[in-house]
């Protein structure tokens, strides 16, 4: 058994039974940051902080939304717009976050993608981080359900019918997964259990590996330099801090981070009070119907992308290159076959191969928004094959990028 | 040596007993996501097909999904094709398109419009003509038929009768 002595303070006691001055040290004030970085590198922070909004505002919603087919719109659209005290400032918060953090997880991945932060040793960075979009397209979708309006309704119409595979015909499936022929009371339940226990429980498990795998990596920098973290940590802590590559993560890094993390708020807010209709469509405020499609049904901005490569194709090629999308940024470190972890603007090839996914990414989405008929069609299945020949295409453009 | 074996027996007992265990609870969580029987009884709807009016388009409802019946007009009926006239459903002497109304893409209810007597689905822009088979892509088939039993003037949905067996035999409908 361990030795114990009388406690000197509380922090000595908690000390001898926790060892809390390890575990600071350990966690902040000696897990080290490269100097070399940008505000981009706080968007993990900023991700962090905007899901503890989602958790935060999900929980006081969660006290007057009602999951049943009668009632769950009228919780939302008049209980908790209208009779809860500050009701409406919640479901803002909710719906404007959970727009939000796609467009930070996009800047995240993209920074990710630019600066080669997915190679050497970061492999589970970047594949930890993928399964965190995954869950967090799949809570945007199960939350997307609960207001029970009339996209709600029609997207989870749409999106489980996804699951019968075209041509497989799985119909079976899609019943067993609504528990219904069509949505109804047992698909509203079991999303809404989805949407508040088993995903966000997945999710905070993922967060936890995502931080884990940056353990022995380290962050990233914006040359792609290998940094001797044991060497530098050490000149650090022997007082040569100028001289150091590092710094540590709290509070040198966190007051950066905090800064940033601070604007963001200020933006965040903004839309909270005075945007927040972007996030929420004037479609789901009808009640659900499920004899009448609205006349223009489309998902939520940040799955245009991956909607408009499914729509242009007949239904299995379509769900084939919906099935493509869905799984090939997974693969990116393995499709990258060049040893440079280094900006893509030093990459050559790399570097308009980055360009080109970002716009057409950028037009896939537009596409998407729009009513699919004439030039916009064309459009969007070029964009769509485009997406698809950029993937094929990249091993064979990193496969002969000269080392750097 | 007979250490490592007994550990080696014990960690083999506790693998079959998880083992065991862990297909009883995905066989109960399974189960548990499926219908509910009282959803699965309530699967059945009768319809008297002598009061709808000819050429116009109802919708009924039959497990939460809408049903498209159209009774043919005389026109219809003359100008049928082969293939159109192979969905045809006949009751009591008159001529109907009945077909789930559900874009078979990924199910969004397509709008019908009288003067051109064709749907069109408002999601991916799918199109049917009035027979209820598909006339532009991405819908892979035409309307699905539910199954369905003739009784005299009615017309039970969710029972399969001969009709709707040479139907589906036939491979007109899934």
């Amino acid at each position: 058994m361990a030795h114990f002595t009388k406690a000197t303070s509380v922090k000595d006691w908690l000390n001898q039974r926790l060892a809390i001055e390890k575990v600071e040290k350990v966690m902040a004030s000696e897990y080290w940051i490269p100097k070399n970085i940008n505000f981009l590198w706080a968007m993990g922070m900023v991700l962090a902080i905007t899901f503890a909004l989602l958790l935060v505002s999900g929980i006081f919603l969660l006290m007057y939304y009602q999951p049943h087919v009668d009632h769950a719109f009228y919780s939302v659209n008049f209980t908790i717009m209208r009779d809860v005290g500050y009701g409406w400032l919640w479901r803002h918060v909710h719906g404007v976050a959970a727009s939000v953090v796609f467009l930070v997880i996009y800047i995240h991945m993209f920074t990710g993608i630019y600066y080669g932060s997915y190679k050497k040793g970061r492999e589970m960075i970047w594949i930890s981080g993928m399964l965190l979009f995954v869950t967090f397209s799949a809570e945007a979708f199960s939350g997307y359900m609960l207001p029970w309006g009339q996209m709600s309704y029609w997207a989870g119409m749409v999106i489980t019918n996804i699951f019968s595979l075209g041509g497989l015909h799985m119909d079976g499936l899609v019943e067993w997964i609504r528990g219904d022929y069509v949505p109804a009371q047992a698909f509203l339940t079991r999303f809404f259990m989805l949407h508040v226990l088993l995903l966000p429980l997945a999710i905070m498990g993922l967060i936890g590996l995502h931080f884990a795998t940056l353990r022995i990596p380290h962050v990233n920098n914006q040359d792609g330099e290998e940094i001797d973290f044991e060497k530098e940590s050490k000149k650090y802590l022997a007082g040569d801090k100028a001289g150091s590559k590092v710094m540590r993560f709290a509070n040198d890094f966190m007051s950066k981070d905090m800064m940033v993390v601070g604007i963001y708020l200020i933006f965040f807010f903004y839309l909270v009070f005075f945007q927040y209709e972007f996030a929420l469509d004037p479609v789901n405020f009808d009640p659900a119907d499920g004899l009448k499609t609205p006349a223009h049904i489309y998902p939520e901005w940040y799955f245009l992308w991956s909607y408009e490569i499914l729509r242009p194709f007949s239904v299995n090629i379509g769900l084939m290159a919906f099935g493509f999308a869905q799984v090939i940024f997974m693969l990116l470190p393995f499709l990258d076959r060049s040893p440079n972890a280094i900006p893509a603007s030093r990459r050559g090839a790399f570097g308009v191969w980055f360009w080109l996914l970002l716009i057409d990414m950028i037009v896939l989405t537009a596409m998407g928004k729009l009513p699919p008929a004439g030039i916009f069609s064309t459009i969007g299945l070029v964009a769509a094959l485009a997406f698809i020949v950029l993937w094929i295409a990249l091993p064979f453009i990193t496969k002969n990028e000269k080392k750097a | 040596m007979q250490n490592i074996s007994r550990r080696g027996f014990m960690g083999k007992a506790f693998g079959a007993v998880a083992g065991v265990g862990a297909v009883g609870s995905l066989v109960a969580m399974k189960k548990t996501w499926d219908p509910l029987p009282s959803v699965k009884a309530a699967g059945f709807t009768t319809l008297d097909m002598t009061k709808y009016p000819e050429g116009e388009l109802i919708t009924e409802k039959w497990r939460g999904k809408p049903i498209f019946v159209l009774k043919k007009t005389a026109e219809m009926v003359a100008s049928q094709t082969a293939t159109q006239k192979a969905r045809d459903i006949v009751v009591g002497g008159s001529h109907f398109m009945l077909c789930i109304g559900l874009c078979t893409h990924l199910g969004c209810i397509p709008g019908y419009n009288p003067a051109e007597k064709a749907f069109l689905c408002a999601c991916h822009g799918g199109q049917f003509d009035w027979s209820g088979q598909v006339t532009k892509v991405p819908p892979p088939r035409g309307f699905d038929i539910p199954p369905f039993k003739i009784e005299g003037n009615n017309m039970i949905l969710g029972e399969v009768g001969p009709e709707y067996q040479a139907m589906k035999d036939s491979g007109i409908t899934l």
